[in-house]
């Protein structure tokens, strides 16, 4: 799952990259990187939930 | 940030930046400090022999392979280097200069001091998950941890952000604003420092009794609050400097505004602190003396970024922001995220961090400058933190970074010295390992 949260968090710069190339407008472009902050955003709460349930099974 | 945009500097400005520079280690001294007071008595030795360790492995990592990369130096220097074209525009990223440093007593005065920032800077982002991953990690873990930083990861970021790499000509090529600003090393040194600690607790697990079967998490303070105190102190002498010295060669900055920048580093530490005192005051009915030295360590990383563009009114308020979230951060990250971070690295450098470099495009005067800081965000998010999640994960393969289980028990001083920090000391049980 933590991998999954990572590979997702890449998707998440991707896509705030792919706003450069695609919009000229500034508006466009900010609009396109929040969202590609907010794919990340969601695959760094997986990786933090994959993190936890380790942790829960491993407790002394 | 592109060095051959830079004017050449006078030899009053090379001077200035120069004393500023040999000054700018009282940082690494002060961190240092910090992570071993907020450590076990048990393994404080370990601590800063490992500090020690790990500076001197990336110092050689980055002086043989790293500075190639980074390609400050003749050969490399201002956009050459490694390119891909997309839509048809150049993406630098990956510098190309001699090895070994090759040329650099021949280099500008500008890129010899930018290489000595760069070597700085490597040595402060290798201290920061050493910090977390205290009264655990072993010392050959942390120095395999240093080399990869000092030779390959570090390298890479600070040639994206400045040494012409990508992210330093968003502004040439895409119109952001003067390109992703970071004058002090907020991106490469402390969010870097700050990512690959949160790796490492990930990777090396909490400490051994921290978060017991039932209950809520086992309180382990640091032994040291002197340490910490002095660290702090230590610390913002070194910063001033580093923030004037960043100013002047990633900035540009003419020597008019270095007082502003110094008199922004001062204020950011100090509303930090302020904000950390009161919050803690209010939350526990007393001030907490290490989560102060967290926010007075956040406002000083949150200055890194801001220092040099921000008024001073700006800089109290980025540091009244860094202030209240670190010890709220702390506290969530520990009880909520069980993430076992004895230093708060990852509150204070990484969150800290990615404050100021939000800051820093929300205040800077040039339009699209906060674009420009997001896409720096998203990379460091998106890019660095699984690259050093996965490269971390293979050396832990190899050179694994958690102490045995009998380590743990009798102190990382004992197992990994042969002797503790305190001999004279009576060690006391911990109930943890009942």
């Amino acid at each position: 799952m933590k991998y999954a949260g990572l590979l997702v968090m890449t998707a998440g710069f991707f896509l705030s990259i792919a706003a450069l190339v695609l919009f000229a407008a500034q508006a466009q472009r900010g609009a396109f990187v929040v969202c590609g902050l907010g794919v990340e955003m969601l695959g760094l709460v997986v990786a933090v939930r994959a993190h936890m349930e380790a942790r829960g099974e491993s407790r002394p | 940030m592109n060095l051959q945009a830079a004017l050449p500097l006078t030899d009053s400005a090379f001077a200035l930046t120069l004393v500023a520079l040999l000054l700018a280690p009282l940082a690494i001294a002060g961190v240092a400090l910090i992570n071993t007071g907020l450590g076990r008595s048990r393994s404080a030795a370990q601590a800063l022999l490992g500090d020690l360790a790990m500076i001197a492995t990336a110092a050689i990592a980055f002086a043989v392979v790293g500075a190639a990369l980074t390609g400050n130096l003749p050969g490399g220097a201002g956009g050459a280097g490694h390119s891909f074209f997309v839509a048809a525009k150049p993406w630098n990223w990956l510098g190309a200069a001699p090895f070994l440093m090759g040329g650099l007593g021949s280099a500008a005065p500008l890129s010899q001091l930018a290489l000595l920032l760069e070597l700085l800077a490597v040595c402060m982002a290798v201290l920061i998950p050493w910090g977390s991953g205290a009264d655990r990690l072993r010392i050959s873990a942390g120095v395999a941890i240093a080399a990869v930083l000092g030779a390959i990861i570090f390298p890479l970021l600070a040639h994206w952000v400045w040494a012409g790499g990508w992210l330093a000509q968003l502004g040439v090529n895409f119109s952001l604003g003067a390109g992703f600003l970071d004058g002090g090393g907020a991106a490469t040194a402390h969010v870097l420092g700050g990512i690959c600690a949160l790796a490492v607790v990930w990777i090396a697990g909490s400490r051994r009794g921290k978060f017991p079967k039932e209950g809520l998490a086992t309180a382990m303070p640091g032994h040291n609050a002197v340490y910490v105190a002095f660290g702090c102190l230590l610390a913002l002498v070194g910063w001033l400097a580093w923030n004037v010295a960043g100013a002047v060669i990633w900035l540009h900055a003419p020597l008019a505004a270095l007082p502003v920048t110094a008199v922004n580093t001062l204020l950011s530490a100090a509303g930090a602190l302020a904000a950390t005192f009161t919050v803690t005051r209010v939350r526990f009915g007393k001030p907490d003396a290490s989560l102060c030295a967290n926010g007075w360590l956040a406002g000083l990383v949150a200055s890194s970024a801001c220092a040099g563009v921000a008024t001073p009114a700006e800089s109290i308020f980025v540091g009244l922001v860094a202030g209240i979230i670190t010890p709220l951060l702390v506290e969530f990250f520990e009880l909520a995220l069980s993430i076992d971070d004895p230093s708060g690295a990852t509150t204070v450098h990484a969150v800290g961090g990615l404050w100021g470099l939000l800051a820093a495009g929300v205040f800077a005067p040039q339009a699209g400058q906060l674009l420009a800081q997001l896409i720096g965000i998203a990379t460091l998010l998106g890019v660095v933190l699984p690259l050093v999640y996965l490269v971390f994960k293979l050396i832990d393969r190899f050179i694994p970074f958690r102490v045995d289980q009998d380590g743990e028990r009798i102190g990382m001083d004992l197992h990994e010295l042969g002797g503790g920090a305190y001999p004279e000391f009576v060690i006391h049980r911990d109930d943890s390992y009942r």
